[in-house]
């Protein structure tokens, strides 16, 4: 299995680190199956988005160079999170661009992406026999563009939908709304609460109405604040991070 | 200063309504979807357009003095407003001259910033909003809540009880024919009494000297044609150099904004009538220090389509007057804040950065980019609130160490597993008012990684 002789940095962001370790296991596990070389530098922390969002980029600048000095002996940097590297690659232009920069920022990819633009699998032969909704998670979707945002009228492609196709009795529903944000937006998930879980309210309404037994996405914090609002409100539907169901494959 | 989550949370207040307007609003953003799919060249001219936009703006000065020139020779009066108030007081001159009383005004952005209605109404002139729109919120003394659907924020039935008490329709009636019947009379009086026609400007040609105003109610060349003068009021940025870069915009200004091909009108004003005046009057009032920005600077590309407040989320469920700024939404979140930074601190953290706005946006402005970038001057000018700015230092300093982050990390997961529920669900825990925090597993990542994987890496 192993088509490549290169190393892969797993990046586990903070928040599934703490609260979804699931999420980082399936992805190792994933990687491994495909007989990728995976390494975690024990000493990883966050990408500094917090802090940046928040207006604070120059207090992430500390975090930000412990990135990339945690990642730049990597080959390839892979993460189940779109908005952490979506950070990366754009916000780490604060920093002065020596070669270890640039190669952090060019070799950080999502895990969807990687698996497509550069593993170019095909078939994982995935098994997961249930209706599941695709929540866009906005970074991935508009900022990494692993799809097309319903605005465009290019063609339309997504790679979530594309890794998904084969999957044995995996059914995608089709929402109302295909990319509406879920209101997590970091900070603005408590700053503006209550539109944030109004927000998020619509979308589980949305992928309830088409009968998803799952909602997945690329990032667990969308997914931790619609979770949120399901169990708070006592909803059937379940949240599974976009990893954990492609590490149903049997490769 | 504004508080958007504050007001946010009142708009919320309403559940049902928000629902409502949230489907107005994303009803429009469909409509929109369907017309821009119709032209397989769409992407194109949104980047022609933007490229337009950027020359004309590096060369501004250059743009507005051909323009000037060119509506002097059509025998216009062009004046130059540095500010609001030079604005405000330059149509009064003009009115004063012609010792005329009665204004009516087609839609104009321009006029709601400078406030322009309050202070002639101080100089004893009647201003009457002539779209039906805005005539709808003059009636009830309130600001636009969106740039193009000014009054979208109201039900019929409330539009019904107001022209019921404002124009005598019948208790009740909100049939819309009915009462856009009931105003178009009404609004035929004032066209017909008008001494002065004040409209806003789309576009002004700088190779003609003509200016453009796109309307769907016909309200402009009402005004225009009824009264003995004319006057355009337009920002600096309204400007383009060539008739051909028209066809562009007007292409894509109706679809953007309520997915029709093309405004029902679209009014093409060069020289006045003989023996009627024609005012053109241009202003900064701070559009040319968005121009020394070079991060803000796309923001001037904008030609108030108000389809990033239709595709909006935010926008959507908080409506437009929580952002207590002229222009709402995405665009006004980037423009308040270079005319009073302390004033809008708030609006570039109104939003979840999702982008939708720079998608749809037909010119191209990186919107979300800019609400990223604002914050960041809102920080630099130290203006954050105070939590905010504290919470992140005390999480930049954790995140920077790695044992720190692991230590604070079991803590926060032992002291979520094992304190009573109504200890972590409190008024302190904003997070959860409307949500549960995740379950905290056993293990962090880290650890199990320490534990199942032998030959680790560093
Ligand atoms: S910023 Fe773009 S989308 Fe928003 S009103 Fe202006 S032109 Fe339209």
């Amino acid at each position: 299995m192993n088509h490549f002789k290169v190393t892969i940095g797993l990046f586990i962001p903070c928040y599934i680190d703490q609260f979804y370790p699931q999420v980082g296991i399936a992805t190792l596990e994933l990687l491994e199956k495909l007989g990728l070389d995976v390494g975690y530098p024990l000493l990883q922390t966050c990408c500094g988005q917090p802090m940046a969002n928040s207006g604070c980029e120059k207090k992430a600048v500390k975090v930000y160079q412990k990135f990339v000095k945690n990642f730049s002996s990597f080959d390839y940097v892979v993460s189940p999170s779109g908005s952490c590297v979506y950070h990366v690659r754009e916000h780490y232009n604060i920093l002065e661009q020596t070669e270890q920069v640039k190669k952090v920022r060019q070799s950080t990819f999502e895990l969807c992406e990687f698996l497509l633009d550069i593993l170019k699998v095909d078939d994982l032969q995935i098994h997961f026999p249930h209706k599941v909704g695709i929540h866009q998670s906005c970074h991935g979707l508009r900022g990494l563009k692993i799809g097309t945002g319903s605005e465009l009228v290019t063609k339309k492609q997504s790679k979530i939908h594309s890794l998904l196709a084969k999957a044995e009795g995996l059914e995608i529903v089709e929402l109302d709304r295909e990319d509406e944000c879920c209101g997590f937006g970091g900070i603005f998930s408590i700053f503006h609460p209550d539109v944030s879980v109004k927000m998020g309210k619509d979308r589980v309404a949305d992928h309830e109405r088409h009968w998803a037994e799952y909602i997945t996405a690329t990032d667990m914090s969308c997914l931790m604040h619609l979770e949120g609002i399901i169990r708070r409100q006592n909803r059937p539907v379940k949240v599974k991070h976009i990893a954990e169901i492609l590490n149903t494959a049997r490769r | 200063m504004i508080n958007h989550a504050k007001a946010a949370k009142a708009f919320l207040r309403n559940e049902k309504r928000t629902d409502w307007h949230d489907q107005a609003l994303w009803f429009v953003r469909q409509k929109r979807d369907r017309a821009v799919n119709q032209l397989p060249e769409w992407e194109q001219l949104r980047e022609t357009a933007s490229q337009i936009k950027g020359a004309t703006l590096s060369k501004l000065a250059h743009h507005l003095l051909e323009f000037e020139r060119q509506a002097l020779q059509n025998g216009v009066y062009v004046h130059w407003a540095n500010d609001a108030e030079d604005f405000n007081r330059c149509v009064l001159k003009i009115i004063r001259k012609h010792n005329a009383t009665k204004v009516v005004k087609s839609k104009s952005m321009l006029t709601e910033e400078c406030h322009l209605n309050p202070f002639l109404e101080c100089e004893g002139i009647e201003v009457v909003d002539t779209d039906l729109g805005e005539r709808i919120i003059q009636f009830r003394n309130e600001p636009p809540s969106h740039i193009v659907l000014p009054a979208i924020h109201l039900k019929k039935e409330e539009i019904g009880e107001l022209f019921h008490v404002k124009l005598g329709t019948e208790a009740g009636a909100s049939d819309p024919t009915y009462l856009t019947h009931a105003a178009c009379a009404h609004l035929r009086e004032k066209f017909l009494q008008a001494e002065v026609a004040i409209t806003g400007v789309n576009f002004a040609v700088a190779e003609t000297g003509a200016v453009v105003v796109c309307t769907n109610e016909g309200n402009a060349d009402m005004g225009v044609n009824a009264a003995k003068v004319q006057i355009h009021c337009m920002g600096i940025e309204k400007v383009i150099p060539r008739t051909a870069d028209l066809a562009v915009f007007t292409r894509m200004l109706a679809r953007s904004a309520t997915g029709q091909a093309v405004t029902t009108y679209t009014s093409h004003y060069l020289k006045p009538v003989p023996g009627k005046e024609m005012h053109v009057i241009i202003v900064d009032n701070g559009r040319t220090d968005i121009l020394k920005k070079p991060q803000f600077l796309n923001s001037l590309k904008c030609i108030r389509c108000g389809a990033c407040m239709n595709t909006c989320p935010v926008y959507r469920r908080s409506g437009g007057h929580s952002y207590g700024s002229t222009i709402p939404g995405p665009i006004g979140s980037i423009l308040a804040p270079g005319s009073d930074l302390k004033q809008y601190r708030d609006l570039p953290f109104a939003s979840s950065l999702c982008g939708s706005c720079s998608n749809v946006c037909p010119v191209k402005i990186n919107i979300h980019e800019q609400l990223y970038s604002w914050r960041q001057e809102v920080s630099s000018a130290r203006l954050l609130r105070t939590g905010k700015s504290i919470t992140m230092s005390v999480m930049a300093k954790i995140l920077s160490n790695s044992s720190h982050y692991q230590a604070v990390g079991l803590i926060a997961r032992r002291l979520l597993a094992r304190l009573p529920r109504k200890m972590i669900y409190n008024s302190f825990n904003v997070w959860g008012l409307g949500r549960e925090l995740p379950e905290p597993p056993a293990s962090s990542f880290n650890q199990w990684y320490r534990q199942n994987r032998k030959n680790t890496k560093l």
